[in-house]
């Protein structure tokens, strides 16, 4: 047992810095620092310049073009992107839908769609939670009635509505867990459909949530016809595509290395701003009560990234990512919300300006320094970890369960 | 002892109730925040004519109802309560505060209006890099004849953008940061030299950055003491601590009920989610900090003029910083995703919360400042 890096681990990991160097999107850079709201093509810039590397399916198994690497080297390239303040590629196609349909999928459905989720062609959506259907997902009531088209065809017709669907405006496809069995079990009567979004009957209306950010969307499904060879896995048996989707999300839900980079720029901001105490000269890292603060979350942190490093030299080994993950999602997002904590603290009064109140065009500098203006709507906007992806309460529901057999 | 209200502060706590209520609702509130003005007038001037709250904690010779700071913490709480954004914090509680205290000619001019509802006072005090501590001050009145000439940056000042009159702390000596050397002026708003880069708050209000260039201020603008004022500024802003955590209280109470009704309301898994035991005790835990949030407030109002006034100041806020940053995150994680939809009340609730939390001196720095006067 030891730490250290092999010597093809360490020039692997040049090689990612460098590449990262070389190939970041300026134009990314420039928008995340200042907290503008990217774009289509700003998310895709970055996935397609992975993408012609080879690295975009960084947990894809190769035989589906994926890298294949070792579980060292997806840690370094999370550790060298974080570092780098290079953003993770959205989730919802690479390790989301994807691992479905490799697992699952017919050999039409791994062929039409592994290729454009890789490249980064084909912006995918999820499309499971509803207005009554969160927490506990299997009480969805979206439906999906099967008929027989003038072609002679199978169909689905599917209403209903999903809600929190992140990113969905953007979105050329959606993988939706919808009710193709009324009358069974709750867990047993779901389907797992992919649906193209073009397909006329979907309406796409954001919600706006507490930053001022359009990250989240209601879908309306209103008479929306999918083929039936768009189903993933047998008919009424979507759950167990979805617990298996939900393990995978969890997966890398940790954030360790998002979260080192975060409390190194909580720490640079605490250097630069003063302390109300002492002399005039006193950074706020030097105040006690602060400094305990970071300290703390540090020694958390470190706990969270060796628990995780346990958690994958055991799913190396042969054990799946089992209830243990939870652990890992509990603990991480509670440091990612404290990070944003201590941010906003550490701005002072600078936290309490909008920045997005400025209007259209209005390209002045915002209020206070560079690292201020998004420290509240950061805050507000990172309550959501806790809630999203199975919420903390959930999470713990599953340990006390599934690992304490409670 | 006697906690009780007296009877004209219960009739100014409902009317201030109802009234908001009647005409205050959250969409209301909404069209506000996002209107040209950034506050609604209409509001300031019912206070003033139809409720006459803006004098109730003024003197009767200045032709108030002859009330204080218990007043002040009344009608707070409802203000929290409905999120008002309307400056009744800094006009009454911290430039009345200001006035009361100095006394003379600008007391005399100034209250009847404040009463009125003519004055609008936004309070000029943080700096860049001062952060909580109200000495630090790079803000200079430099003598010049019988005037003053003041130079410097005002930080986030609320109320700004539609305040008649400011209430600057400059040095007229002495070092950044030394306790001598600070005095205090009344500006009006639109005096020569003052320019400002005005925005909303994510809380819903609006603020300024206050430029002062060569603004000029006669000797009879100072508010207190030449060069001796810090006392002054540290006694009105331990009133307008205790005024902010009885706003704090009320923007608690409302986001528990609030949490409470949704959670009674809202299914999963078959039953009201309000039946899961683990989101009961988390509740009861909020409903304990919003009680003792009240608890604290009355305490520190009921000491405001107590020799260790400071240290009981800054244990209440210690505490309703901490308790509204559990109350407002247990509000959001128990409302689900429809927490954090801007769309919602309840959110907004919780973005005031976050913002008093810091609103002069977050928990930590109260902690300190506690420590540092404990016996
Ligand atoms: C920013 C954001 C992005 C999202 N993106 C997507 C997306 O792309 N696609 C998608 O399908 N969904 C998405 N979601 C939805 C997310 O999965 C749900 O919000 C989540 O499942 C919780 O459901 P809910 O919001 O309905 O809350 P509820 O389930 O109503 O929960 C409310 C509260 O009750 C608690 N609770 C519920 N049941 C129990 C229990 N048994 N025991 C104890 N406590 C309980 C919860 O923990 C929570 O605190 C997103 C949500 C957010 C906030």
């Amino acid at each position: 047992m030891n730490l250290d890096f092999s010597p093809e681990d360490l020039a692997f990991r040049d090689e990612v810095r460098a590449f990262i160097a070389e190939n970041y999107p300026q134009q990314l850079r420039t928008k995340s620092e200042e907290g503008e709201e990217l774009s289509k093509e700003d998310f895709l810039s970055w996935h397609r310049a992975l993408a012609k590397k080879g690295w975009a399916g960084i947990a894809w198994p190769k035989e589906h073009g994926g890298t294949g690497w070792t579980s060292v080297q997806k840690y370094i390239f999370g550790e060298e992107s974080a570092r780098a303040d290079a953003m993770r590629l959205l989730p919802f196609g690479l390790n989301m839908v994807a691992p479905v349909i490799w697992t699952f999928g017919t050999e039409e459905q791994k062929a039409q769609h592994l290729p454009g989720i890789l490249s980064g062609e084909v912006w995918w959506c999820q499309g499971y939670s509803e207005p009554g259907a969160g927490s506990d997902l299997a009480s969805l009531r979206t439906k999906a009635e099967r008929f027989t088209g003038d072609d002679g065809k199978e169909y689905y017709k599917v209403n209903g509505q999903k809600t929190w669907t992140t990113l969905a405006q953007h979105a050329d496809w959606g993988f939706f867990l919808v009710r193709t069995d009324p009358t069974s079990k709750p867990q047993e009567g779901i389907s797992f459909l992919l649906i193209d979004m073009k397909t006329p009957g979907i309406t796409v209306r954001p919600i706006i949530t507490l930053g001022g950010e359009h990250e989240v969307n209601e879908v309306w499904l209103e008479d929306v016809i999918v083929p039936v060879e768009n189903r993933v896995f047998h008919e009424n048996k979507g759950w167990t595509c979805a617990k298996f989707l939900l393990a995978h999300e969890r997966t890398g839900i940790a954030g360790v290395a998002a979260s080192k980079r975060g409390v190194e720029k909580v720490k640079a901001i605490a250097r630069t701003e003063l302390d109300s105490f002492g002399d005039e000269s006193a950074p706020l890292l030097a105040n006690p009560f602060f400094k305990r603060k970071v300290a703390e979350l540090e020694i958390d942190l470190a706990a969270l990234e060796f628990t995780e490093l346990r958690t994958l030299a055991g799913e190396a080994s042969g054990k799946g990512p089992g209830p243990e993950s939870s652990l890992l999602k509990i603990k991480g997002t509670e440091i990612q919300q404290r990070i944003t904590e201590l941010a906003l603290e550490a701005v002072g009064h600078y936290g309490a300006p909008y920045f997005r109140g400025f209007g259209e065009g209005d390209n002045e500098h915002p209020i206070g320094p560079d690292y201020a203006h998004r420290a509240a709507p950061t805050y507000f906007n990172v309550r959501k970890t806790s809630i999203y992806g199975g919420s903390n309460e959930i999470q713990r529901n599953i340990i006390a369960k599934m690992v304490l057999g409670l | 002892m006697d906690f009780n209200f007296s009877d004209e502060q219960t009739m100014v706590r409902d009317s201030v109730a109802r009234y908001l209520a009647d005409t205050y609702d959250f969409e209301t509130r909404m069209k506000t925040v996002h209107g040209e003005a950034g506050w609604n007038p209409a509001v300031w001037q019912a206070f003033a004519q139809e409720l006459g709250i803006l004098g109730a904690s003024f003197a009767e010779d200045h032709g108030g109802l002859g009330g204080g700071a218990v007043d002040n913490m009344v009608i707070m709480e409802e203000i929290g309560k409905a999120l008002v954004i309307e400056p009744y914090l800094s006009t009454v509680v911290i430039g009345g505060g200001f006035l009361k205290r100095a006394g003379g000619g600008n007391a005399d001019a100034v209250i009847p209006q404040i009463i009125g509802g003519q004055v609008v006072i936004a309070f000029a005090y943080a700096e860049p890099q001062g952060r909580y501590n109200l000495a630090d001050l790079r803000t200079t009145a430099r003598r010049d004849g019988s005037d003053f000439v003041i130079n410097g940056h005002k930080a986030v000042v609320r109320d700004a953008p539609f305040a008649t009159h400011f209430i600057v702390t400059a040095r007229t000596g002495g070092s950044q940061r030394e306790s001598g050397g600070v005095s205090v002026f009344l500006i009006p708003a639109d005096a020569a030299g003052i320019t400002r880069r005005d925005y909303p708050t994510v809380d819903g209000a609006r603020a300024s950055e206050v430029y002062f260039e060569n603004v000029r201020a006669a000797a009879d603008q100072l508010l207190g003491d030449e060069g001796g004022a810090l006392p002054l500024v540290e006694q009105v802003v331990d009133e307008a601590i205790a005024a902010v955590c009885a706003e704090g209280a009320g923007v608690a109470r409302r986001l528990h009920e609030g949490t409470l009704d949704y959670a009674r309301q809202r299914k999963q898994f078959g039953r009201p989610i309000a039946e899961f035991q683990v989101l009961q005790h988390r509740m009861v835990d909020m409903f304990m900090e919003v009680e003792q949030a009240v608890s604290m407030t009355l305490m520190a109002t009921l000491r405001l003029n107590d020799a260790d006034r400071s240290k009981h100041v800054s244990a209440a806020k210690n505490k309703i910083a901490r308790g509204l940053r559990f109350v407002g995150q247990g509000a959001v994680q128990i409302h689900g995703g429809i927490g954090i939809s801007n769309e919602l009340a309840i959110g907004h609730y919780f973005k005031r919360a976050s913002m008093i939390e810091s609103q002069f001196g977050d928990a930590d720095f109260h902690l300190r400042r506690y420590e540092s006067l404990m016996d």
